[in-house]
């Protein structure tokens, strides 16, 4: 045991058990898992992930390379980071962690916070910032990513300072302190992302903070040498934390190795812990650490497998006698880089000073603040003198064993490859050697390979420059960016007031957008085919009735509306009578079309356009944006009115029964309510606007209710149709009878690529208007006549059911290198038909009705005859019988 | 829980769990749908002196200009939406009243009038923990020294789109919610509030 008899911030009338690789320990509450393995003489905690070199404790925080455990499902963690709890089970890494296959049962969740203050890091300097600013009055929020406030003070017995410190801040009204939380990123208008780690799982805390204050300190930095990895090479200030925080001693005879003052203190430390200091050797007196010593056979898995047994030190000049030195402690430190990650990330630029030896903020950000170490303000660390020194040569000159990323196994040799390849920036020597790749994100290697890149090429540090900080500073996990996003919370789940009633009549349910709306009803045991057959049916030679309910709808109003309405769409509303609707189409400005709908005229200057179900708020935006920023002259406005509306259509040749019995008292004869008519009604006491629209060539009325109503009025429907064999059906028989007559889905067979005259749609493109997009139908690409045009397919083989985005071919034989002309965009089955059909862009399609085309289908070309784009009906009879 | 014989509630469903959480966390969360309200969407020049009068007469009180605030008398509000779109609210069935008195303001002057009372349903949420709630999916600071009572705010809550608004006391807040997210904002409420320690999050 190396527990020392007294001392530390541990709580020792807590012991907790825990077992590493399958074997139990005793630690205390207070501890980390490297703690508690160090006090239990396991140096080798984890194999290094190229070499499967051994590898041990190397550092005291955040910036651990070496020992990396698995804890539970938490593949890949760092033991300096892991507090002990009772039971805690943890395998140190052999390389690679382990994903589990099984979900993630941590519980996950995120909050927004806002504050005036936010200081991140909760050593001295942010101590006293978040106090300063506290006694203003101001909200303040101060994290640290420990588990207790202090940083360095932690190790460093000012444990009275901390305490009344920490006493005031808490006793502040507009203060909270967070802890175990490490501000990740730092995004526009200071929005700074924290991991808090709480038990099983974690929370995401999203600040908003007027100003920010960076006390994040510094990260000591270690020198590079031969064999530096061993297990028993730890940064200097580390072992200070071990034996002054955790009261433990990670080594019995120790060597400190260092270029500045820092390690003056921790001779009289690890004196007082009993641990022999067997020699300081200072870069500045000309000595160095030039190699490391241990046991011949370091393959061994078990205690001490590899671990230092000794150090060489010789003159810095690497003339003159090397000596051994026998220590099973080697304590490094190279100096201190201020962590600047958050300030980077911000965009703040870094410059080198060579007083300090590292690099520092380089001028200043609006509303974030450096304090303390971060700042550049070394003191605290005790870097005091220091010698920018980097990488310490061996005798025969062989670099394979310096270390520059432990993590990641990269060594001063691969920098030299990477340079060798001619590479010279730092990103690409980055790339090439993978250093700062790993999860600790080169935390104690980066300035290192700068300095190496610098001295290799014969440059100045500050010439070299860093690699780019970016988020995250830590791992962050998946469950934690998730939160609560998941099952129904994935995406918001937007349903119409008919839900229940699908749900509860066995409705097969389709995504569309964000919607849920019933694919089809299945009875009994039938599948989609059998269902749709007999929903087509229905509508075709009885009544069927669909919710329509997700249709985009957008209130129109002004004097100015209809001027609005003719310059949105490519048609013309001027002939359009208030009391009458009609279909319309709309064109981004490169004549491409964009959406469609239909046009309601409701009164003096008041309409209605409905939109696609995915198009809406795209559409209500678009609308807006020509509104306010082209045409902020014409007095229009505008008011979703989506969710406002439920609307049911009854479609089929006996609809007009159906809605007779609802609405007694509304004319339904062709010339009394004639093809896109609205009327008013109501049935129960339920309000109704009444259209007659379809989108299956038959005879329907579409009925809008608000949608309060919308259940009441689905049901009454149902009950009026129920003699009749009233069938309900969904998107699937949609728009199988849509297509049945050629009607387009916009963004099904419209891609952002076809013009209304590519689908055959010129007696809907107004030529005594403007338009949006009307300019660019003249353009010769438009106009020329290889376009693509929307077909109609029919499969010489009535069974062969193309497929949706199939290529077409003109040549049967599908030699390689066949041209494609053009694919299919909506296939089905049809029952009124008797056999399969397509609709498709088709190059030239209209000069080749009567042709023959080819698509793929199950590994063989199928033929299929171009016709025109409408299968049923085509003299359009059946609206109106 | 009003259920009518025709009209139902966006969430009807829900009212009975809101009920089980009230009374499980009395004082700390309390959560009710309040439905059927009349909302009329008024959209007018608020640089129109002669209009504003108007409005304010017809409708008792004069609409809020400065943004993100609400205005109201005993039984009407009107939350601000935008520079020149308000929400005026009120008690059920008021919508044609509520409709008739703003043409009466306008009194042919260019504007927009377009009752929405179908459009979204209110959800109150209140209580000790109410914030608390609410700070796991709302982004803005609902804080009282800056979203202070008689404010509101269009705003998100996860990935829903809605009207927040502080009413009455500082403990409460409505929520405007488009019928077709109801469910999702119910099921996400009811979930965030199944943190039994909803208070860490302050």
């Amino acid at each position: 045991m190396s527990r020392l008899p007294s001392g530390g911030r541990i709580d020792r009338s807590r012991p907790l058990r825990f077992t590493f690789n399958g074997r139990p320990y005793l630690g205390y509450a207070g501890d980390t898992l490297a703690s508690a393995l160090l006090a239990n003489d396991v140096r080798v905690v984890a194999r290094s992930v190229t070499y499967g070199r051994p590898r041990g404790v190397y550092t005291a925080g955040i910036e651990e390379p070496n020992a990396l455990v698995q804890v539970g499902p938490e593949s890949m963690v760092r033991a300096t980071q892991v507090e002990l709890v009772e039971g805690l089970d943890a395998v140190g890494l052999n390389g690679k962690g382990r994903v589990t296959a099984d979900a993630d049962a941590g519980r996950f969740d995120k909050v927004y916070a806002h504050c005036e203050v936010l200081v991140i890091g909760g050593g001295r300097a942010g101590l006293t910032a978040a106090l300063a600013a506290a006694r203003t009055g101001d909200r303040v929020r101060l994290v640290d990513e420990q588990a207790e406030l202090g940083g360095r003070l932690l190790s460093a017995g000012w444990d009275d300072w901390l305490a009344t410190a920490i006493a005031e801040l808490r006793s502040m009204p507009d203060v909270r302190v967070l802890t175990r939380a490490t501000a990740f990123g730092v995004y526009d208008q200071n929005l700074v992302l924290i991991a808090e780690r709480r038990d099983a799982g974690g929370r995401l805390w999203q600040v908003r903070a007027k100003r920010v204050v960076l006390a994040t300190g510094a990260h000591e930095r270690p020198l590079i040498f031969a064999n530096n990895d061993r297990p028993g090479v730890m940064l200097a200030g580390a072992a200070r934390t071990y034996v002054n925080r955790y009261g433990v001693a990670p080594g019995k005879r120790a060597v400190i190795f260092t270029n500045n003052d820092s390690t003056q203190p921790l001779a009289a430390d690890l004196k007082r812990a009993g641990i022999i200091v067997e020699a300081i050797v200072d870069l500045r007196a000309g000595e160095a650490v030039i190699d490391t010593v241990s046991p011949p056979s370091p393959s061994g898995g078990g205690q001490g497998g590899g671990s230092l047994e000794g150090v060489m030190i010789g003159p810095l000049t690497g003339d003159g006698p090397s000596r051994e030195v026998e220590c099973d402690l080697l304590c490094v430190s190279g100096g201190f880089n201020p962590a600047l990650h958050l300030f980077s990330q911000a965009q703040g630029r870094l410059r080198y000073d060579e007083g300090l030896a590292c690099f520092v903020a380089d001028g200043a950000l609006p509303n974030i603040e450096l304090v303390g170490a971060a700042a550049g303000d070394l003191g605290g660390c005790g870097q005091g003198a220091v010698m920018p020194y980097w990488v310490v040569p061996s005798d025969g000159r062989e670099w394979s064993s310096h270390f520059v990323d432990l993590e990641r196994d990269v060594t001063v040799a691969d920098v030299q490859r990477a340079l060798g390849t001619g590479m010279r920036s730092v990103e690409h020597v980055k790339r090439f050697t993978t250093i700062g790749t790993g999860s600790d994100q080169g935390k104690t290697a980066g300035i290192n390979e700068s300095a190496i890149v610098a001295a290799q090429l014969g440059q100045p540090v500050g010439a070299v420059g860093v690699t780019t900080f970016r988020p995250p500073y830590v791992p962050v996990s998946f469950g934690l960016i998730a939160g609560r996003n998941g099952g129904d919370l994935f995406d918001p789940i937007r349903v119409t007031p008919l839900h229940a009633w699908h749900v509860g009549h066995g409705a097969v349910l389709e995504n569309v957008g964000q919607w849920k709306r019933p694919w089809y009803y299945p009875r009994d045991d039938e599948d989609l085919a059998a269902a749709v057959r007999r929903e087509c049916q229905a509508a075709r030679e009885n009544v069927g009735v669909v919710d329509v309910s997700t249709l985009g709808k957008i209130d129109i109003q002004g004097p100015d509306a209809l001027e609005f309405l003719n310059r949105m769409y490519t048609n013309s509303f001027d002939a359009l009578k208030v009391g009458f609707c009609r279909y319309a189409l709309m064109c981004k400005a490169d004549g491409m079309v964009f959406d469609d709908g239909v046009v309601m005229h409701l009164g003096h200057d008041h309409w209605l356009a409905t939109t696609t179900t995915g198009g809406a708020a795209t559409v209500l935006d678009w609308m807006e944006e020509w509104l306010q920023t082209e045409w902020p002259d014409l007095k229009v406005r505008l008011t979703s009115v989506t969710d406002q509306w439920a609307a049911v259509a009854v479609v089929g040749p006996r609809s007009r029964n159906v809605i007779r019995s609802l609405f007694p008292h509304v004319p339904l004869g062709p010339e009394s309510f004639p093809f896109m008519a609205i009327r008013e009604g109501e049935t129960g006491r339920i309000p109704v606007r009444l259209h007659r629209i379809t989108f299956s060539g038959e005879l329907a009325y579409e009925l809008w209710t608000p949608s309060w109503y919308g259940l009441a009025l689905w049901e009454a429907v149902m009950a009026a149709g129920e003699s009749l064999g009233i069938t309900p059906y969904g998107t699937e028989t949609l728009h199988l009878l849509r297509a049945e007559k050629g009607y387009i889905i916009c963004g099904q067979d419209t891609d952002g690529t076809v013009t209304p005259q590519d689908l055959g749609m010129s007696w809907i493109v107004s030529i005594n208007k403007p338009f949006i997009g009307q300019r660019s139908l003249r353009r010769s690409d438009t106009a020329r006549p290889d376009r693509k045009h929307l077909v109609g397919l029919l499969p010489v083989d009535g069974e062969a059911l193309l497929q949706e985005g199939a290529q077409l071919v003109l040549e049967p034989n599908g030699a390689a290198g066949v041209k494609m002309v053009g694919h299919v965009t909506s296939s089905y089955r049809s029952a009124a038909l008797g056999r399969t059909f397509a609709l498709a862009l088709l190059q030239r399609g209209r000069e080749r009705l009567g042709g023959t085309v080819y698509a793929a289908l199950n590994g063989h070309l199928v033929a299929a005859m171009v016709t025109e784009p409408n299968f049923y009906d085509k003299e359009s009879r059946r609206r109106d019988s | 829980m009003i259920v009518e014989a025709v009209r139902r509630s966006p969430l009807a469903d829900y009212a009975l769990r809101f009920a089980e959480l009230s009374a499980a966390r009395p004082g700390d969360l309390f959560l009710r749908e309040h439905p059927f309200l009349a909302q009329v969407n008024l959209r007018t020049d608020p640089n129109d002196p002669a209009v504003m009068q108007r409005l304010a007469s017809s409708l008792g009180f004069a609409l809020p200009v400065a943004a993100n605030t609400t205005a109201a008398t005993e039984d009407r509000r009107a939350l601000w939406l935008g520079p020149d779109e308000w929400l005026i609210v009120g008690p059920q069935n008021q919508e044609g009243a509520l409709e008739q008195a703003m043409r009466d303001g306008l009194a042919g002057a260019f504007g927009s009038i377009v009752d929405v009372s179908a459009s979204r349903t209110v959800l109150e949420i209140r209580g000790v923990e109410a914030r608390d709630l609410l700070l796991h999916g709302v982004p803005i600071d609902l804080d009282t020294r800056s979203f202070k009572i008689g404010r509101c705010a269009q705003t998100l809550l996860g990935k829903a789109q809605l009207i927040i608004e502080r009413r009455g006391d500082e403990a409460a807040f409505h929520l405007y919610v488009r019928s077709s997210f109801a469910y999702y904002v119910a099921d996400w409420l009811l979930d965030a509030a199944a943190n039994p320690n909803l208070k860490s999050a302050r």
